[in-house]
């Protein structure tokens, strides 16, 4: 282990795999700022900030989810329902929009965690049929089309406007995180919510309220995915219902890339941030590298390099951690 | 008094678990909670710590009625419970371990110092001293279990329960392990220890509560209690089971089965010879690490064999998988049934005829009258307790769940049966009546190959044993020459 690396304390494979995507989106940043002119531009940065806050928000909740063991398929319905809900409430007040928006996410979240604990359903199917329902849902509200927010309330501020020169969407995730930090890190909550997805049943036995737990993991959830659809209503001056398809995608990408097991008991807030931050970047250089015009990828294609890139990284932090895990 | 169980039942879909039963402990005391599998030591224990709720009866503890409805009422209360499968988050730290539900913490948020502190001081009472940041998966069995102990001591357990708690120890890490028991007696904590090894119930063990069929049909202090009367009173009758198992027969020289020579693979399995002849139980004895897994998973073609020969009915063979053992008619009964034996979830059925599902295909189909049929046949044939074939195998009792892996490889028709421990973790009556079954499936044509740790099972089933030392085959003890001391000073053989 080399100098560099010491400080960090490596004590088990998952710090390996956390340090790697670090790592990995630095390298990324500073490849960008020598091939491209304008990446370390205020444009750039205060943009990727300004749209890539909503994917951060949806792929913390979705760590934590992943940390117990389980999955939340949910976001991406839930996201596009509370951008609606959020752009109906907009005429009221901006806080009518911004509360609107969240408390349609925490009844999505509610309902999955009622389902999940109180009938013992999967995850998987529990938040596959919240899904289908939340996008249903906004898609009734909406009338199938789009709905303006209104532009009187001062509702587009918190999507749009700045707060000491940084987007406020990208305070809003600052926060939220330093947030989820301090729970995962600081408070029981977060060791149970990790005992928890380390085993279930013996976590129960030790005495741990798993329930109630894996209950408020998901209503946390459901909560950010609202909170990403109100940015999304009010920085596009519009509740999209149509919106959020593959979001759930994005964020499991996200926090998997951030070195979480999908098997649950292990995960790390700065990580998860770091894995969105580094898919998101992948998708900031292909649009720098069209611009460049020598290439043209469709967003297919990107689509394609994105995926591919994501299982470059998976492979090879599996396979550092094989390594560090060997005798 | 510190716990009083009074008239305790419990039935499970009609089917009586526990049937009037009590249990009383003194704090301070050790009591030994003994019984055959199925006897309902651990329903006992279960309701006990409220995993299930009881029918009928009442619990007092520390002189209050009490009622436990989930296991974090009872940890509340001051019970904490050892399980066999010790129950603790493997890749959260021992210090997170210890204190998990009950963090120490400061303005709201956990003290991490503080946590660490007292991780390490109560591990030091027992004089263990580790990195209590490092996961807890990355300790052995041993010192999971004392920080389980530790994790008890440090929620003020005023009683322990231990379930088997030395299933997994060896011989030195029982030493430290009954000091704990001694440390916890010293500080007033009660101890219930569930066991079936009958010397170390005698060491540590200050009273006797045995269960047989749902009752509790003894109570007394360990000094009073004669082994044989303790056995007697779990059995329910006379029972000198392991004798009548000695075959006191001369061996025939029959024909070789298997043979394997100069075998060898890796460190583990240096050079081993064998052979299994047709209708023998042959024994294969070793220590810890002597490998003797390694070695039949060689047979088995689990492993690939480096050196060395295999012969199954004088042919010269090659497995590379275990398909290809199997397809030549050998079956292996793993050590650990847990981990790689049962699917714990699927029934009896299922459990049974999974291997043989090909076999019972009638265009594309399961047959079912056919697996009907076989599933009835070994149900009957072994002996086998349990309420329907469609009842989940988790329900079984070690013993029975051991004879539904039998089954599994018996209705494949096997000339050569690999019986790696067939009897741990289960009751001496059990254990009799497994043995007893291999005997006969070996009087009937079966080669057995067993391996054993006990000596007694070893001398009374076998009818010669190979001993491994250290990968390396030796001594091959026919049953003349099969004494207690011939098999000591073989497997003492090169070590020191």
């Amino acid at each position: 282990m080399s100098t560099l690396l010491r400080p960090f304390a490596i004590k088990s494979s998952g710090d390996l795999a956390r340090l790697s995507v670090i790592l990995a989106l630095f390298g990324l940043i500073l490849f960008g700022a020598l091939r491209y002119d304008n990446f370390v531009s205020s444009y750039n940065i205060l943009s990727f900030l300004r749209y890539n806050s909503m994917f951060a928000l949806i792929a913390l909740g979705m760590a934590f989810v992943i940390i117990t063991g389980g999955i939340d398929l949910s976001v991406g319905g839930t996201a596009a329902m509370a951008s609606v809900v959020a752009a109906l409430c907009s005429p009221y007040h901006w806080a009518a929009g911004l509360l609107g928006g969240i408390a349609a996410g925490l009844a999505v979240g509610a309902l999955n965690g009622f389902i999940i604990t109180k009938m013992r359903i999967q995850p998987f199917i529990a938040t596959l049929a919240t899904m289908l329902a939340a996008y249903g849902t906004g898609l009734l509200l909406a009338n199938n089309q789009s709905v303006s927010v209104s532009y009187d309330t001062g509702f587009t501020v918190i999507g749009q406007d700045d707060f000491l020169g940084f987007p406020i969407p990208a305070w809003i995730a600052l926060a939220v995180y330093v947030l989820g930090w301090l729970v995962l890190e600081k408070l029981p909550v977060g060791r149970h919510i990790l005992a928890i997805g380390d085993g279930e049943a013996t976590a129960g036995l030790m005495g741990l309220k798993v329930e109630r737990t894996l209950a408020a993991v998901y209503l946390a959830s459901g909560a950010l995915a609202g909170l990403a659809g109100v940015i999304l209503a009010s920085q596009f001056g519009a509740g999209q219902p149509t919106e959020g398809v593959g979001w759930e995608l994005f964020a499991i990408a996200s926090v998997v890339v951030g070195g979480t097991l999908l098997t649950g008991g292990s995960g790390s807030v700065g990580a998860t941030l770091a894995g969105a931050l580094l898919l998101a970047m992948v998708f900031n250089i292909l649009n720098f590298e069209n611009g460049l015009g020598w290439i043209s990828l469709s967003a297919y294609w990107q689509s394609v390099i994105r995926g591919t890139f994501l299982l470059i990284v998976v492979v090879l932090q599996a396979k550092l951690m094989a390594r560090h895990n060997a005798p | 008094m510190l716990l009083s169980m009074q008239g305790i039942s419990k039935a499970f879909a009609g089917v009586a678990a526990l049937n009037a039963a009590s249990l009383e402990v003194e704090p301070a005391e050790v009591m030994a909670l003994v019984g055959q599998n199925g006897a309902g030591k651990s329903t006992l224990i279960k309701i006990l710590t409220g995993v299930y709720r009881r029918d009928e009866g009442s619990i007092a503890f520390a002189g209050k009625e009490v009622d436990f409805a989930m296991p974090a009422d009872a940890q509340a209360a001051g019970i904490a419970t050892i399980y066999q499968e010790i129950n603790l988050a493997p890749q959260r730290s021992v210090a997170e371990n210890i204190h998990l539900s009950r963090e120490p913490k400061r303005f709201g948020m956990i003290d991490h110092a503080a946590m660490r502190r007292g991780a390490e001081a109560v591990l030091a009472t027992f004089n263990l001293s580790i990195d209590v940041d490092r996961p807890v998966a990355h300790f052995d069995a041993a010192t999971r279990q004392m920080v389980a102990i530790a994790r008890a001591v440090t929620q003020n357990a005023r009683l322990v329960i231990m379930d088997e708690p030395t299933s997994s120890l060896d011989e030195r890490e029982v030493a430290v392990l009954f000091e704990t028991i001694r440390t916890l007696k010293r500080s007033g904590v009660a101890v219930i220890f569930i066991g079936h090894r009958l010397d170390e119930l005698y060491a540590i063990c200050d009273r006797v509560t045995i269960m047989r069929d749902g009752q509790t049909v003894a109570k007394s202090p360990m000094a009073d209690m004669p082994k044989m009367a303790l056995v007697r009173h779990m059995l329910g009758k006379e029972l000198a089971a392991f004798q009548a198992l000695a075959p006191d027969r001369e061996t025939p020289e029959r024909p070789v089965r298997l043979a394997i020579e100069n075998a060898g693979a890796g460190v583990r399995v240096r050079d081993v010879s064998l052979t299994v002849r047709e209708g023998e139980i042959s024994g294969l004895a070793g220590l810890l690490g002597s490998g003797r897994t390694e070695t039949a998973r060689l047979i088995f073609g689990a492993d690939k064999m480096q050196r060395g020969t295999l012969r199954m009915e004088g042919r010269e063979r090659s497995y590379r998988e275990p398909a290809d053992a199997i397809a030549d008619g050998i079956g292996l009964v793993s050590e650990d049934r847990k981990i790689d034996g049962i699917v714990p979830d699927m029934s009896i059925r299922e459990n049974m005829t999974v291997a043989l599902l090909p076999k019972l295909k009638k265009a594309g189909i399961v047959d079912r009258a056919r697996q009907d049929e076989i599933v009835t046949r070994y149900i009957r044939a072994l002996g086998i307790k349990c309420a329907s074939p469609d009842q989940p195998i988790k329900e079984l009792s070690g013993g029975n769940q051991q004879k539904v892996l039998l089954a599994r490889w018996l209705a494949t028709d096997p000339r050569v049966l690999i019986v790696d421990e067939p009897t741990r973790g289960i009751d001496i009556g059990a254990k009799s009546e497994i043995l007893k079954l291999l005997r006969r499936l070996a009087d009937e044509g079966l080669s057995v190959l067993m391996i054993s740790s006990e000596l007694e099972e070893l001398l009374a089933a076998a009818d010669r044993v190979t001993v491994l030392s250290d990968g390396t085959s030796v001594a091959a003890l026919p049953r003349k020459d099969l004494t207690e001391a011939a098999l000591l000073s073989a497997m003492a053989h090169q070590v020191e």
